[in-house]
């Protein structure tokens, strides 16, 4: 018997009783539903995860001084190693929490004094005005660049170039509104005023540069840069435990295996629906090879082989999962563009769990339809015929 | 004339049917001891159940020609049904031989069985045994899918041997739509459409009305006086009588086997 015939009967057979066969492929049209829907979500929200560290710029690298008093790094370190094989930028970064007022209204905001290499290092640009100058570090401008939470918080608006704001009890003006970045895992980047490094050394007392950030100038260098930083910062404090270097590929490639496994639980729990959904394909399959005993025994007496009606009864099982599937990754696309928008997390199917669920789905059938298969193939054409 | 018979004598009939050669062929040739179309030698049938040997057949042996038109009757329980069943193939013996065209079949396995039945055999059954969900045209089809006969041919053929039998207008019928007749005459399609060495009939007319049991017969009897081999299953003389040879068979032995007279 040729294989397009036997389609053909399979899709017959299951026409022939609707509803019977939708109920049938409900259990898999829900798992498959559930494997797409959860693995988008999560993969979406995976990446959207990485993009934010990933904004954050690859190629940057984090470098904390601990312990001890008067061991920040001088100007000269940081000229040394601006000019390592691979550098491309590097800002140290005085921070602290400050109290920002204009007119009758303040905030707090977390303060970040530094030099113009940070907007490269960092990724941040202004939308509006302009960065700090090498100009402005020289002349201690008291001279700040906003995030717009700053701006909303105190204006209400966000074209406040050239507004005033008292920092501390210090006056500075604003010369750029930062751009919008929203909220990450560290909290909300825009609530953020950025002044001179040289102003901020004054306004916080402090001139003991403990933080730096230093861009490669591409991301494949990043290792071979973290340990000449080492090396010259062990040589320099004499203990390899006074500072810490980060970089984001290790914060990138930790968080994607979290979530990783997370998505493979969320679809591995939605699999265990399919897998239910496969079992009761073979219950149907078993009542419909009892119905159809007589079928079978006219079959075989006009000369089914056993192979024939294996291959009838498998087919059917497998066009009926294989359909659910179908149904189920339709369904899917639905689910996911529903919940994404619900939940607020870009989601994407995936073309290889499309293959998946569908190759899946197909498995579950031809799996679980063997057994009822192999029984109907298996009966005696005598007692098939005689069946009543 | 009747009107079946009309439909059988149409002149459509002889040029499109079946190779007449394979049908007519060595009709009234008395063949070799081992050209025999069917040969069953000292077959016996014994079922087990539990610790009781029930024998629904006794050392038959038995000898029928291409061409013949032979009756088999006996009681219920006379083991005729059983060996009907070892005849076309649809069940094995427990001793003994059978030879079909000159090849013991006697120790096939269940495929190579299934393929004889297909290629060999015809199977008309008391009950008519259509598939209900499957139009005429598609049951007829059925044997030829099976054989794995494209589906254009297949088509021709299946219409073809519809009209032969009368039932050119109603090959879109399901079996529910059509009369107890009709449906026998669907399944004599149905097991016609393969060319078969041998029509196993198994009680046709059991089901019928006495009109509709004799336009059936006198479908067999066409069907005989074309060279096609019948075998028939019957405990109904007057369906017997259409037969040229009436075997007898009581608790599983032949007890005669005879000419029978033409009316």
């Amino acid at each position: 018997m040729k294989f397009t015939q036997a389609i053909k009967m399979a899709f017959s057979s299951i026409l022939s009783n609707k509803m019977r066969s939708f109920l049938t492929m409900l259990g898999v049209i829900i798992g498959v539903t559930a494997v797409i829907t959860l693995i988008a979500l999560g993969q979406g929200s995976t990446q959207r995860v990485s993009s934010q560290i990933e904004s954050l710029g690859t190629n940057l690298i984090t470098i904390n001084i601990t312990g001890g008093r008067n061991r920040g790094v001088s100007e000269e370190d940081l000229e040394r190693i601006k000019s390592m094989p691979g550098v491309s930028e590097i800002a140290p970064v005085l921070s602290g929490g400050v109290t920002v007022k204009a007119g009758n209204k303040n905030t707090n905001s977390s303060l970040e004094a530094t030099t113009p290499g940070y907007q490269q290092v960092r990724n941040r640009h202004v939308q509006l005005g302009r960065f700090l100058l090498q100009n402005d570090l020289d002349m201690r401008f008291r001279v700040a660049v906003v995030g717009v939470d700053v701006a909303d918080e105190l204006f209400g608006r966000r074209d406040i170039v050239g507004e005033k704001i008292s920092i501390n009890g210090v006056e500075f003006s604003i010369v750029g509104i930062l751009e919008e970045k929203g909220s990450s895992i560290a909290g909300s980047d825009d609530n953020k005023v950025i002044i001179p490094l040289t102003t901020g050394q004054r306004l916080l007392r402090n001139t003991e540069v403990r933080t730096f950030y230093v861009s490669t100038q591409s991301p494949d260098v990043v290792n071979q840069v973290v340990g000449e930083i080492q090396r010259f910062l062990t040589r320099k404090f004499n203990d390899e435990n006074s500072f810490r270097v980060f970089n984001q590929t290790q914060l990138l490639s930790t968080i994607n295996e979290a979530t990783a496994t997370l998505t493979m639980m969320l679809g591995g729990i939605a699999g265990i629906s399919l897998l239910v959904g496969g079992i009761g394909i073979m219950n149907i399959m078993l009542v419909s090879v009892t119905e159809r005993t007589r079928e079978i025994g006219i079959r075989k007496a006009i000369g089914a082989k056993r192979r024939d009606i294996l291959i009838q009864f498998l087919i059917e099982s497998a066009v009926l999962s294989g359909l659910g599937g179908v149904l189920g990754i339709m369904l899917g696309f639905v689910g996911v563009s529903f919940l994404s928008r619900i939940l607020n997390i870009p989601a994407a199917i995936s073309a290889d769990v499309v293959l998946l669920a569908t190759g899946f789905s197909v498995a579950v059938g031809v799996i679980f339809g063997l057994y009822p298969a192999s029984k109907a193939a298996n009966l005696n054409p005598i007692d098939a015929l005689r069946y009543e | 004339m009747h009107s079946r018979r009309g439909d059988l004598t149409d002149p459509e009939f002889p040029q499109t049917s079946v190779d007449e050669d394979r049908y007519a062929d060595g009709i009234n040739e008395k063949e070799g001891a081992f050209g025999y179309m069917i040969r069953l030698e000292n077959l016996s049938k014994i079922y087990r159940m539990g610790d009781n040997r029930v024998v629904a057949l006794n050392n038959i042996s038995l000898s029928i020609n291409k061409g013949e038109f032979v009756a088999i009757m006996g009681p219920s329980g006379s083991g005729k049904s059983t060996l009907m069943n070892i005849i076309g193939c649809l069940d094995v013996a427990t001793e003994g031989k059978y030879y079909l065209d000159g090849r013991d079949i006697t120790s096939y396995n269940q495929n190579q069985l299934a393929e004889v039945r297909n290629k060999k055999f015809g199977f008309v059954f008391q009950g008519f045994n259509l598939l209900p969900k499957l139009t005429a045209l598609e049951n007829v089809e059925l044997p030829l899918i099976y054989a794995g006969v494209g589906a254009k041919k297949r088509r021709e053929e299946a219409i073809r041997v519809l009209k032969m039998m009368g039932l050119g207008e109603r090959i879109h019928h399901r079996p529910s739509e059509l009369s107890g007749g009709q449906q026998q005459r669907v399944a004599i399609a149905r097991a016609l459409v393969n060319h078969p060495s041998v029509i196993l009939a198994d009680e046709p007319t059991g089901n019928l009305d006495s009109k509709s049991g004799m336009e059936i017969m006198e479908i067999f009897e066409e069907l005989h006086s074309r060279g096609n081999t019948i075998i028939l299953i019957t405990h109904d003389i007057n369906v017997a009588r259409y037969a040229r040879r009436l075997i007898t068979i009581r608790d599983g032995q032949i007890v005669s086997d005879e000419e029978v007279e033409m009316q």
